[in-house]
C-alpha cells in the first residue's frame, strides 16, 4: 500500500485552475520526483499536502486513511515534513533551538540539554554532522538545509518533501543532500523531490511524475525516462503561436558582453563567464528557469551590480566601469522585473514617474530647476501614445492597475529612444490585452532599428518575439540559437542544463 | 477623500480632538473650558504684543521643523534637532560676542552661516556619513549627537570657556552688530521672522521645484527606484541630514541673535522635540509648517494669560499638545491600518493569481 496517495486533487483560485486532477502515489522508501515548469502547479500541490491550502476536490490518503488537514500543524502531526525553498529558520537562534522550536517539550523551562541530545542523535543517524550549539546565521546555506531536515525528522516526519532543495546549493552540497536522501530511503522514509532540473532528478529519483499546466501528466520509473521525453512532457507540444514579427536584418553590434561573471549579494557567483552580442534591429531573448542568473546578468549590464569579471561594450564603447546614470545617458533603457519595487515611485504622479530617469536633463529641468510644463507635456503625449488609463497625468502611479503601471515604465524607457532596451519579464501578471500592447511596442522598437534584450520566464513569449534565443542555466549561457530553429523541446532541454547539439554557438 | 483634502482634514481633526479632550479634562477638574480657551486665545492673539510674541515663538519652531521635514521627505528621522539647535546657538553666540568691530552686515551673516555650518556638520554630516558608509541608524546617531551637543553647551557655560564673568551659567551678550532688530517694541518679535519666511520659501522651492528636491523625495519614497534611476542614494542621505542640521542650527542662532542675546543654561525649551510634532502635524509641507508652528507657539504664549484669567495651569497646554501628538500619531496609524487592509485584500487576490507555481 502506498504511504501517501493523492487522488484527483483540484484547487482553483478565482479563475485560475492551479491544480486539476492531480494523482500521485508515494511508496515506502522511494524518492519520487515531481518535475515541471514554473507555474505547473507543483507548489500548490505541496501546499495542499502540507495543510496550507484545502483542496477543492479530491483526496489525500495517508496509509490508506483519508486526511483533512485544517492547518499545517495537523499535517506535521500526521507525519508530513516539508523543507521549503525559503528556510523557515530563526537566524539568531542556535541549531538546537531551531530544531525544537514549537515543540520544545517541558512546561516552562527550556530543556537545553535534551534538545542538544536530540539534535546530535538525529544528525548522527542521518550521517549529517551538525553542531547543535552554533547559531543558524553562522551556517552556510547547505547546513541550514540540514537543520530543516533534522527539524522535520525531530517532529517524527514519515514523509519528507523537499521543495526545490538544490536551487540554493553548491554541487558538493547537492551531493551531500543526495546521500541524506538515500539514507532516508533506506530507513523507509519516502521523499518527494520537487525540481525542474532534469539531470538531478535522474540521479536521485526512483520514479518521476511530470506536471504541466496544473495536471499530473505522467508517472514513470526513472529508468524508462529519457531526458528528451521528460522535456517534451514538461513543456508540452503545443504549436508555437504565429510570430508577429518579420525577421530582423541583423545590423551592427549594440551590446557586446564578454566573459561576464557576476556575484549576488551573498557573494555567490551567479553569472559565469557569459558572452553574447545584441545587434540593431533584433530581439535577443534570454530564456531560463527563474534564478539561473538572469537577474544578476541584467543588473550588471545596466550598472546596478558590480562585475566579478568581464567586459561590457555598448556601441563600441567600453562601459564596464561607468555608473547607472551615464549608462542611461548612453541610451540603455531598462524595464525592471519588479516594477513596483524598482521601476516606479508609487507616491509620485504619473507625470513625475515618466521623467524618473531623465529628470536631470533638458527639457525636464534647466540648471537644476524642474520644468513642470515640459514634464506635463511629456506626460500628456505619452499617455496618449501608450494608452495609459486613466488618462490623467496628475494621479498617483500607485493607484493605477498593474498593466498601466507597466505602460508607464515602458513609455518612459521608450520615450528616451534608447539604442538598447532591456526588458525583464515585461508582461508578468498582465492580462492578454496589455501583453499584446507591450509586445507590439517591443517589436516597433526593432523596426526602428533599435535593439531589445528580452528576459522572460515564459517560453511562449521568448519564442514569439525573439530573433535569437539564449538559454541560461546555473549562471551559464548554455546555448544561443536562431529562433527559427528553436523548438519548445530544445529550449526546455537547454533550460535544464542539457547541452543541445543543434544549438549554434554564440 | 482625496489625498490633498485628507492631508488637510486629518491634522485639523487631531487639533480639534486635542482641544476638545483638553476641554473635557478642564471641565472634569472644575474649570470652565470655554473661558479658559477664550483666555488662551486672547493671550496668544489678544493684542499686537501678544501676536508678536506668538509669532516670535514660532520662529525657532519653523526653522527646526523645516529641517526635520526635509529629513522625513528623504525617509530619514532626524530626532536630534534639539542638539543641532544648541550647536547653532552656541556657535552663533560665540561669533556674536567675539567680533565686536565687525559691521552688522558682515557680523550677522557671519554668525548665521557659522551656526548653519556647525549644525549641518553636527546633525547631518556625521550621522549622514555614518549611515551612508557603515549603516548606523540615524535615529540613534542623531539622538546621541544631540545629547553630546546639549552637554557641551552646559559645559561651555558652567565655568567653561563661554561663561561670562560672574556666577551665573550664562555667556556674554552678543554685540549690537550681531543682534537682529526687534520689530514690535516690548515684544520678542525680531527680524528673524524674515529669515524664517525666506527659509520656508527656499525649502519649498528646493523640495518641489528643483531636481535636487525631486531626487531627495525619490530617495525618501523608494530608494530602490532611486538607484534604478541612477541616483547616488548614500550621497542624498548625507545631503538630507546635512540640510536638516543646517536649518536647526540656523534656528538656534536666530533665537540667540533675535531674542535671548546670550546663551544660558535654560536656553532651549525643547524646540527640537516640539519641531518633530510640528513636522508631523504639517505633514512635512513647508507652508503648513508655518501654521503648525504658530499654533504650538500660541498654545505656549496663551497659556500664561489662561492661568491668570481662568486659573488653569499652563501645564494644561502640555496635555493638549500630548493629545494632539497622540492623534497625529494615530492618524498615521489610521492610514497604516488602511494600507494594511488594502494590502492584505490585495495580497489575497494576488495570491489567487500568482501562487500557481
Amino acid at each position: 500500500m502506498a504511504i501517501l496517495e493523492i487522488r484527483n486533487l483540484r484547487k482553483v483560485f478565482g479563475s485560475v485552475i492551479a491544480n486539476d486532477d492531480v494523482n500521485l502515489s508515494l511508496e515506502a522508501g522511494e524518492t519520487h520526483a515531481i518535475l515541471g515548469e514554473n507555474g505547473a502547479g507543483k507548489s500548490t500541490l505541496i501546499k495542499m499536502i502540507s495543510g496550507l491550502y484545502k483542496p477543492d476536490y479530491g483526496q489525500i490518503l495517508l496509509n490508506g486513511v483519508e486526511q483533512h488537514f485544517a492547518n499545517p500543524r495537523e499535517a506535521i502531526i500526521a507525519g508530513i515534513g516539508v523543507v521549503h525553498q525559503h528556510f523557515m529558520l530563526i537566524p539568531a537562534l542556535s541549531v538546537a533551538e531551531n530544531v525544537v522550536l514549537g515543540s520544545e517539550g517541558g512546561r516552562f523551562l527550556f530543556r537545553k540539554k535534551q534538545a542538544i541530545d536530540n539534535v546530535l542523535r538525529i544528525s548522527k543517524e542521518l550521517g549529517l554532522p551538525l553542531d547543535p550549539a552554533i547559531k543558524v546565521q553562522d551556517l552556510p546555506v547547505g547546513m541550514q538545509q540540514r537543520v530543516e531536515i533534522v527539524k522535520a525528522l525531530y517532529r517524527n516526519a514519515r514523509i519528507l518533501i523537499l521543495d526545490e532543495p538544490t536551487a540554493v546549493l553548491t554541487p558538493q552540497e547537492t551531493e551531500e543532500l543526495f546521500a541524506v536522501v538515500r539514507r532516508l530511503n533506506q530507513d523507509q522514509i519516502p521523499v518527494i523531490f520537487i525540481s525542474h532540473k532534469l539531470d538531478e532528478v535522474r540521479e536521485i529519483a526512483d520514479r518521476i511524475t511530470v506536471m504541466r499546466a496544473g495536471k499530473s501528466v505522467h508517472t514513470m520509473p526513472i529508468a524508462d525516462a529519457t531526458a528528451k521525453e521528460l522535456a517534451q512532457l514538461m513543456v508540452g507540444r503545443e504549436v508555437v503561436l504565429e510570430t508577429l514579427k518579420t525577421p530582423a536584418q541583423a545590423g551592427e553590434v549594440v551590446l557586446r558582453v564578454e566573459n561576464l561573471s557576476v556575484r549576488d549579494d551573498r557573494k555567490t557567483t551567479r553569472v559565469k563567464n557569459v558572452s553574447f552580442e545584441v545587434r540593431t534591429g533584433e530581439i535577443f531573448g534570454i530564456a531560463g528557469v527563474d534564478g539561473n542568473g538572469q537577474t544578476e546578468l541584467v543588473e550588471a549590464i545596466v550598472g546596478l551590480r558590480k562585475l566579478e569579471g568581464g567586459k561590457i561594450h555598448f556601441l563600441d564603447k567600453n562601459i564596464t566601469s561607468e555608473n547607472v546614470s551615464s549608462r542611461i545617458q548612453h541610451g540603455i533603457g531598462y524595464v525592471p522585473q519588479d516594477r513596483q519595487r524598482d521601476g516606479l515611485v508609487l507616491q509620485f504622479t504619473v507625470a513625475d514617474n515618466l521623467v524618473l530617469r531623465s529628470v536631470g536633463a533638458k527639457p525636464f529641468s534647466k540648471s537644476g530647476w524642474l520644468q513642470k510644463k515640459s514634464t506635463r507635456a511629456n506626460a500628456e503625449k505619452l499617455i496618449k501614445e501608450f494608452d495609459i488609463r486613466p488618462p490623467l497625468e496628475d494621479v498617483q502611479v500607485g493607484s493605477l492597475s498593474g498593466g498601466n503601471q507597466q505602460k508607464v515604465i515602458l513609455a518612459r524607457e521608450m520615450a528616451r529612444e534608447p539604442m538598447l532596451l532591456i526588458a525583464v519579464q515585461p508582461t508578468r501578471g498582465l492580462d492578454v490585452g496589455a501583453i499584446e500592447g507591450i509586445h507590439r511596442h517591443l517589436l516597433s522598437l526593432c523596426e526602428q532599428g533599435k535593439a531589445v534584450l528580452l528576459v522572460s520566464l515564459e517560453l511562449e513569449e521568448i519564442m514569439q518575439l525573439s530573433d535569437r534565443i539564449g538559454v541560461m542555466h546555473a549562471g551559464e549561457l548554455v546555448t544561443v540559437m536562431d529562433a527559427k530553429a528553436a523548438t519548445r523541446e530544445s529550449l526546455g532541454l537547454a533550460m535544464t542544463g542539457e547541452r543541445v547539439e543543434e544549438g549554434v554557438a554564440p | 477623500m482625496s489625498k490633498r483634502t485628507q492631508s488637510l482634514v486629518l491634522p485639523l481633526l487631531a487639533v480639534i480632538t486635542g482641544l476638545i479632550l483638553g476641554g473635557i479634562i478642564m471641565w472634569v477638574s472644575g474649570y470652565k473650558p470655554i473661558n479658559a480657551y477664550v483666555a488662551l486665545f486672547q493671550g496668544a492673539f489678544g493684542n499686537s504684543v501678544f501676536i508678536a510674541n506668538t509669532i516670535a515663538g514660532a520662529i525657532p519652531l519653523i526653522l527646526t521643523s523645516l529641517g526635520i521635514a526635509i529629513a522625513f521627505r528623504t525617509g530619514l528621522f532626524n530626532i536630534g534637532a534639539e542638539g543641532q539647535y544648541w550647536i547653532g546657538a552656541m556657535v552663533g553666540t560665540w561669533i556674536g560676542y567675539n567680533f565686536p568691530h565687525l559691521p552688522w552686515y558682515i557680523h550677522i551673516p557671519f554668525a548665521l552661516i557659522g551656526a548653519m555650518v556647525a549644525g549641518g556638520i553636527w546633525g547631518g554630516l556625521i550621522p549622514g556619513l555614518a549611515k551612508a558608509f557603515v549603516g548606523a541608524h540615524e535615529v540613534i546617531t542623531t539622538m546621541m549627537m544631540s545629547y553630546i551637543a546639549i552637554l557641551i553647551g552646559h559645559f561651555m557655560l558652567e565655568r567653561g570657556p563661554m561663561m561670562a564673568p560672574g556666577y551665573n551659567p550664562q555667556s556674554p551678550l552678543v554685540t549690537m552688530s550681531a543682534t537682529l532688530p526687534t520689530l514690535v517694541s516690548n515684544s520678542n518679535l525680531s527680524a528673524g521672522i524674515f529669515i524664517a519666511m525666506v527659509a520656508i520659501i527656499v525649502v519649498y522651492l528646493l523640495l518641489f521645484h528643483t531636481t535636487f528636491g525631486y531626487r531627495l523625495r525619490t530617495v525618501g519614497h523608494n530608494p530602490m527606484a532611486a538607484k534604478y534611476a541612477g541616483m547616488n542614494v548614500p550621497l542624498f542621505t548625507i545631503y538630507s541630514l546635512g540640510l536638516s542640521g543646517v536649518l536647526a542650527g540656523l534656528g538656534g542662532a536666530v533665537q540667540i541673535m533675535g531674542v535671548d542675546h546670550q546663551l544660558t543654561d535654560t536656553f532651549s525649551s525643547g524646540y527640537g522635540y516640539t519641531a518633530i510634532v510640528v513636522s508631523l502635524l504639517a505633514r512635512n509641507n513647508p507652508i503648513a509648517i508655518f501654521f503648525a508652528s504658530v499654533f504650538f507657539s500660541a498654545l505656549s504664549t496663551g497659556s500664561q494669560v489662561m492661568q491668570i484669567n481662568s486659573g488653569v495651569s499652563p501645564n494644561m497646554t502640555d496635555v493638549i499638545t500630548g493629545v494632539i501628538i497622540f492623534f497625529v500619531a494615530t492618524d498615521k496609524l489610521y492610514s497604516y491600518f488602511r494600507g494594511k487592509f488594502r494590502r492584505s485584500s490585495k495580497a489575497q487576490s494576488e495570491q489567487k493569481g500568482v501562487s500557481v507555481s
